[in-house]
């Protein structure tokens, strides 16, 4: 035990959890917090806008597999945290949200909590729907086992974001801090070994499988179990489809690759989903935007389901064989048991059927293209990139071209907000990743309409070194809204021109920052190529044509198998 | 929510504040509806247990067991049977009584019901009575012909029969 303040714990308490980094802003109810950076070894990043921050610390964390952590004041600083702690809820990611808090009890009675103090707001209650779990201290000797119980419950089990609102009494409490105190979560217990029943039914179900396909979520990524689920495709030579969140667990040059599926998906996927006699699903929680039309997902198959959170079993899809397991643990016990099972699987009619399926669907581009299309600058960007280099996108349609048409090869290398779908995501996530993987290169596909929503952290990446690399597809226009304006509000074009403003190479060299502009494929080779060597943040500018559609595409209500649309 | 019949969940949960909070906010923000919620505390100072009476299907009720598991200061989740269980509620009612009649039909009534007569005035009765809620339906549907005045009921509170009983695994 020793005497020191709620503040000083609470810095003491991170670094006993290896919190290397910080994202945050400070305000008047985190003064005595920051008081201690100054003699801390965690690295504070200072941003320009807590969801900034949020989003930072998101990227941080699911490029590294680490908890991010992000730190705000009381009311207004708070209340900013709430999209990236919704983003992080959507997809699971591990994030401790700190935020200041008016005092829980003082002299001054009209300043404390529930008094509608200066910069007060409810934070728990706001909260309460998007953090797998919350806490409001109340001592400053409660800071340690909390901290320790906050960041258990965020990484274990599904993660997700767990937030601590910490009153300014309790920050500046003197008293005994014992840090030696143990977890105590009696309603909590992820189960993380598979059942060896559940297994067994997979097993036998798998092995007589004609036409197995692989369906595998961020799960997969989350419980670092890219290694076990490509040892299990390639003895069953099942093909691997990914959800939009699973891209990247599965290197998607791999011949046993089909893509992502979805609204968006790549047709092979959709297709061979449908066609297939037993569905393995991995983390994945048939979102909406995965399945299409529930009736016609995958109609005739046989499902097997492994996912961490019992809840998601049966929530969108019937299975028959549910395994509430970490994905690690049940793709190696499945893995042993099949190879047993399974001398040597030899080329099936499947085999062949996916790979004429993707010769027909994926069909190679035309080379010596030198048009600017999506496609072809996804694609180029590809070659020029590192197999280890982090992508983040933005949200709408520089989301789906990457989805489609940039292969991700890496777990952890392709990050974007899948289940919120937060336009602004992809930049400060891209800060965060890079602070995370500070060796590698990392580059943020975005959009005009997106990228503005948090370019503020421009800023934030140039006066903390931070180098990142920004993608601006810009077509002056709310490109994902305005395609379905096209498409299904017969062309009627209703509040989504941005105007051809601002100008982005300017933006980027008013922040100090390189700006480029890229109008041809060789172009955009050229700057991509400058960027990766530049040791400040490059934005380069692609202007692309407002007509520009995101196909293929499966129409709102269809079914994934009836998408619309060429490759 | 399916047209089901009316389910009762049994909940352990750590007592202290925001814990109610947060099941219902559960409730809400996932389209279940609560029919009924008794809340106490139980023999050990530290737990208390929720009665939640909810309509709905299976795969409804399924989710709900599954959801407020995933609470982490729901400590336990049971889903109680119908035949396993005994169930009671309590009501106080208080009704009109313009004359002498009334007034002994009325006390026969809870009589036979196994009330009580908890508070009189002149032109009032006050009984309380307790059992399952058909019981009490029944009871006030006698009642009505007098004229119910005001009417409390706590909802529904249940445990299972015989020796079982939830327990939190250790």
């Amino acid at each position: 035990m020793t005497k020191m303040s709620g503040a000083k714990a609470l810095l003491k308490s991170l670094e006993k959890e290896n919190v290397e980094v910080m994202f945050g802003i400070l305000g008047g109810a985190l003064l005595p917090i920051y008081d201690h950076f100054c003699n801390s070894k965690i690295r504070h990043i200072l941003c320009r806008h807590e969801q900034g921050a949020a989003h930072a610390a998101e990227g941080y964390a699911r490029a590294s597999g680490k908890a991010g952590v992000c730190i705000a004041t009381s009311g207004p600083g708070a209340t900013n945290l709430v999209t990236g702690i919704a983003n992080a809820y959507m997809d699971s990611s591990p994030l401790i949200a700190l935020t200041g808090q008016v005092p829980s009890t003082g002299t001054n009675t009209s300043y404390i909590i529930g008094r509608d103090a200066f910069q007060e707001a409810d934070i728990i209650g706001i909260t309460t729907p998007i953090t797998k779990h919350n806490f409001q201290l109340r001592t400053a000797k409660e800071i340690p086992r909390t901290i320790k119980t906050a960041f258990h419950i965020a990484t274990t089990g599904r993660p997700g974001p767990v937030l601590i609102d910490m009153p300014k009494n309790a920050q500046t409490e003197i008293t005994d801090i014992d840090f030696s105190n143990g977890i105590q979560i009696r309603g909590y217990k992820p189960t993380a070994n598979p059942h060896p029943l559940q297994i067994r039914k997979a097993t036998e179900l798998l092995a007589e499988s004609e036409k197995p396909v692989i369906l595998a979520g961020g799960g997969v990524i989350a419980a670092n179990a890219s290694t076990e689920l490509q040892k299990v495709a390639e003895l069953l030579l099942a093909p691997v489809a990914t959800s939009f969140m699973g891209k990247g667990c599965f290197p998607e040059t791999h011949p046993l690759s089909l893509g992502s599926i979805g609204m968006h998906g790549n047709p092979v996927a959709n297709k061979m989903l449908c066609e297939a006699d037993v569905l393995l699903a991995i983390g994945t929680r048939f979102s909406d935007r995965s399945t299409g039309k529930l009736d016609s997902f995958c109609a005739p198959s046989r499902k097997i389901h492994i996912d961490i959170d019992t809840a998601e079993i049966g929530k969108n899809v019937d299975v028959d064989i549910p395994i509430v397991a970490d994905a690690q643990k049940a793709l190696k016990d499945l893995y042993e048991r099949l190879a047993k099972l399974l001398k040597k699987k030899k080329i099936s009619p499947w085999t062949k059927r996916i790979k004429e399926a993707k010769e027909q669907l994926n069909p190679p581009s035309k080379a010596g293209s030198k048009d600017l299309k999506p496609k072809a600058l996804l694609q180029e960007l590809r070659k020029l990139l590192p197999e280890n280099a982090v992508v983040t996108t933005e949200v709408g349609q520089n989301q789906m071209w990457a989805a489609l048409y940039f292969n991700a090869l890496k777990p952890r290398t392709f990050i974007s907000s899948g289940g919120l779908g937060t336009m602004g995501f992809g930049f400060p996530a891209s800060i965060g990743a890079k602070v995370a993987c500070p060796d590698r290169p990392v580059v943020d596909i975005a959009g005009d309409g997106s990228f503005r929503m948090t370019e503020q952290e421009l800023a934030t990446s140039v006066t903390e070194d931070i180098p990142v690399i920004v993608i601006v597809l810009n077509n002056s226009v709310l490109g994902m809204v305005a395609q379905w304006q096209r498409m299904f509000f017969k062309g009627r074009y209703s509040a989504v021109k941005l105007g051809s403003v601002p100008d982005f190479v300017k933006l980027a060299e008013a922040y100090g920052a390189q700006g480029l502009r890229a109008t041809s494929i060789p172009e955009f080779s050229k700057a991509v190529k400058k960027a990766l060597k530049s040791d400040v943040t490059t934005v380069i500018d692609v202007p692309i044509l407002l007509e520009e559609d995101v196909e293929p595409m499966v129409p709102p209500g269809c079914g994934i198998n009836e998408q619309i649309g060429d490759y | 929510m399916g047209n089901g019949k009316t389910k009762v969940i049994a909940a352990l949960v750590e007592n202290k504040p925001g814990v109610l909070h947060s099941v219902a906010n559960m409730f809400r923000r996932r389209d279940f509806n609560i029919e009924s919620i008794t809340v106490g505390p139980t023999e050990q100072h530290d737990l208390s247990r929720m009665t939640i009476t909810v309509n709905g299907d299976e795969k409804t009720l399924e989710q709900v067991v599954k959801q407020m598991s995933k609470l982490i200061d729901v400590v336990k989740v049971s889903r109680l049977e119908p035949e396993n269980i005994v169930t009671r509620e309590l009501a106080l009612i208080k009704v009109n009584i313009p004359d002498n009649k009334s007034r002994s039909d009325v006390i026969n009534c809870v009589e036979v019901f196994r009330g009580r007569v908890v508070d009189v005035s002149p032109q009032s009765l006050t009984m309380e009575i307790t059992g399952t809620p058909d019981k009490i339906d029944a009871f006030l549907n006698l009642m009505r012909t007098y004229g119910i005045m005001e009417l409390a009921r706590t909802g529904l509170t249940a445990l299972t029969r015989g020796i079982s009983s939830i327990k939190i695994d250790e």
